[in-house]
């Protein structure tokens, strides 16, 4: 029978392959990138076009290649693929770090040169071509009132919504809310800014130009952000307290404000810093529906207003200036995105404190 | 919190049968429930407003069109004239999404799987950072700094693939070409993709990875046989997400798109293609009467495409969670 031939066969198909094979040191990764790297550097300093992105590039392109052959070699094709796919991850990462590091260094770099306290407290009223003055007290003055303002919109109606999407139960329009608030989430902020001002023509007439529209345009970019990061919240707050209270006698109504949202206070907190963050930076319905200006207006319900986001956008486009400091309008664009950075930084800063010191302790984590 | 996933489970669940309710409770559950319906009623009257603003676009014919508005030229309907701007809006965003999505689908397994755990939540933290920077900042950025090192990019590319139709040359030098709006638009959705995938990566059923490790599979293979599989609708809808945000986008492409309003594929050529949202922060400081009402209706059709796109995403999201039951 064939049966007593096919230890034979086995004996005979084995004869030529080992059971084990080679494994590469923990090391070859790092000691082939390294030595590409270097590898290349040197070349392209020997052919005299050094750079570093080329360096970084062409090094990537050969680790890779060599890492992949001698994986081959040693290990075999199925771990010289999952070499290649940890290279591409590796790198996917560090190309999305790119824009990152080089956005963060441009702005600082070049936002410092006019970022001062001149620049802080002075508007550009009567600054013309390339007078070295002006500054941006006006937008940062027109950026804190109207994001005040929207904010003092959207937290009321943002929080309500998320009580009544959690504590209120899940109806089918709590359904309906939940997936219009996700809708709303990617609404262009170019149509709010639209439909803010279409809103307020019906009042005001045409034209109109006021701190409040722009308010009203970032409320409805901010009110589903808002209502998401409070409703993850208010979830997290264990079903107990709500019980306790209940035990006690405490109405819904106390044990919500009392029990709920005090528990989740923090992370409230955190979301609408976050949420203030996501707005605070918008242009367009801002372009739209406040303004330019040149000097400080600080009514929110009469007049045009600068923003610092504006203020940017309208440094740009004003270009070189004909005389005096050529680049003085970039100069100003820089400082202002150096300044509105900061003031994002600052609330994501204080945001990440409040919820790391004042977190509810759930007991999960 | 073990009640989470089951509905029927809440204690506040309203009963039928319940003594009267305190005032208290009954102008607090109004009031929340009205700022529920709030939300809608403000999604409704943004399109109602839009809509009734940009009526009076609408009824116009061609010809007087052409004579109220300056920029709209002669024998043009409101509708050949959205047209050109719907194709820059919807190649700006694609450019955008072609170039994001495989990176971030790369960043997302990389602090999913492959980037040491304690680090990872930091490496996430720095990515959604970018999603914090302000789209002018991004403009500026994309203006002033990535251009001129776009330039021998561009060039290489015409010169050498100029054979391609797309790719014709010469490239321009500023390249305020769409793509380079695509570019900085593709830095601008990576975080949403990025973030939205590495959520459904990281809820692969372990169970299913362990076995593909048990089994002998490498790093490669067990995210191929079972990450990847299970991750693909979500994946898309991030994808999708990120669409509608490079869709609506503004300054970045105002900032960095040289326009123009033909149907064009030249991608490495400026004043070709324009969208919608630049092309209404840029008309609009300038316009009055009929003007204004063109461009709301521009923003009606962009407001449209980008509801379009998200309620996708969001059905396939949603659907998506009711299968997810294997962990």
């Amino acid at each position: 029978m064939t049966d007593v031939q096919t230890p034979v066969d086995i004996e005979a198909s084995l004869a030529g392959r080992k059971l084990t094979h080679g494994k590469l040191p923990r090391y070859t990764p790092m000691a082939v990138f390294v030595g590409s790297l270097v590898l290349v550097g040197g070349l392209l300093a020997v052919l005299g076009s050094f750079s570093i992105p080329l360096t970084v590039f062409l090094g990537v392109l050969l680790h890779a290649v060599v890492l992949l052959v001698v994986t081959r070699m040693v290990e075999g094709g199925r771990a010289a693929k999952d070499r290649l796919a940890t290279t591409l991850m590796y790198s996917a990462f560090g190309l999305a770090l790119i824009p990152l590091i080089s956005l963060m260094w441009t702005v600082l770099q070049n936002g410092l040169k006019r970022f001062d306290l001149y620049f802080l407290t002075y508007t550009m009223r009567g600054v013309f071509g390339g007078m070295d003055a002006g500054g941006a007290y006006h937008a940062i003055i027109g950026t804190l009132e109207i994001t005040l303002f929207a904010t003092l919109i959207s937290v009321p109606i943002g929080l309500l919504t998320a009580v009544y999407l959690v504590e209120y139960g899940p109806t089918r329009l709590g359904k309906a809310i939940t997936f219009f608030v996700d809708v709303m989430t990617g609404i262009p902020s170019i149509v709010a800014g639209l439909f803010a001002y279409a809103l307020f023509v019906l009042f005001f007439g045409p034209g109109v130009r006021m701190g409040v529209v722009g308010s009203v345009a970032l409320s409805v970019l901010m009110i589903p952000v808002v209502v998401r990061a409070t409703e993850e919240m208010l979830k997290l707050v264990p079903n107990e307290l709500r019980e306790a209270a209940y035990a006690l006698g405490v109405p819904k109504w106390l044990t919500i404000v009392k029990v709920v949202l005090r528990t989740a206070a923090a992370g409230i907190v955190t979301g609408v810093m976050l949420a203030i963050a996501r707005i605070i930076g918008e242009t367009a319905p801002l372009l739209l529906t406040v303004g330019v200006v040149n000097s400080a207006n600080f009514d929110l319900f009469d007049g045009r207003m600068m923003t610092l986001p504006v203020y940017v956008y309208r440094q740009y486009s004003q270009g070189f200036a004909p005389n005096g400091i050529t680049t003085i309008n970039y100069d100003r664009a820089w400082a202002a995105a150096l300044t509105l950075i900061l003031i994002v930084m600052l609330l994501f800063a204080v945001a990440r404190l409040v919820s790391r010191f004042f977190a509810p302790k759930t007991g999960r984590r | 919190m073990t009640t989470t996933g089951d509905p029927a489970a809440k204690p506040a669940r309203p009963g039928k049968q319940r003594a009267p309710q305190r005032p208290g409770d009954l102008i607090f559950s109004i009031s929340a429930k009205a700022a529920g319906v709030l939300i809608l009623v403000i999604l409704a009257a943004v399109a109602l407003f839009l809509i009734v603003q940009a009526w009076p676009a609408i009824q116009l014919d061609s010809a007087e069109l052409a004579e109220e508005v300056h920029w709209i030229g002669e024998a043009q309907s409101l509708l050949d004239y959205v047209g050109p701007l719907v194709f820059g809006t919807i190649l700006a965003a694609l450019i955008a999404l072609i170039i994001a999505t495989p990176i971030a689908i790369g960043v997302a397994l990389f602090i999913s799987h492959y980037a040491p755990r304690r680090l990872a939540t930091s490496f996430a933290y720095v990515i959604d950072l970018l999603a914090a920077i302000p789209s002018v900042v991004y403009g500026l950025w994309g203006g002033l700094w990535l251009m001129p090192k776009l330039y021998p990019v561009f060039d290489w590319l015409a010169t050498n693939l100029g054979f391609i139709p797309i790719f014709e040359g010469p490239a321009a030098d500023p390249p305020r070409t769409i793509l380079t709006a695509g570019i900085v638009l593709a830095v601008m959705i990576l975080p949403i993709i990025t973030a939205v995938s590495r959520e459904v990566f990281l809820q692969t059923p372990t169970l299913h990875e362990e076995a593909a490790l048990a089994l002998g599979a490498t790093r490669w293979e067990m995210i191929r046989m079972t990450v990847l599989p299970f991750a693909r609708s979500g994946v898309i809808s991030a994808a999708m997400l990120g669409l509608g945000r490079a869709l609506g986008e503004t300054m970045a492409v105002a900032m960095v798109l040289s326009p123009g309003l033909l149907y064009s594929f030249l991608i490495l050529r400026p004043g070709q293609q324009q969208n919608i949202a630049a092309n209404i922060a840029l008309k609009f400081p300038e316009s009055s009467g009929v003007g204004i009402n063109v461009l709301i209706f521009t923003g009606l059709v962009l407001f449209v495409i980008t509801l379009v796109v998200n309620m996708l995403a969001r059905w396939i999201v949603s659907r998506r969670a009711e299968f997810s039951g294997a962990n």
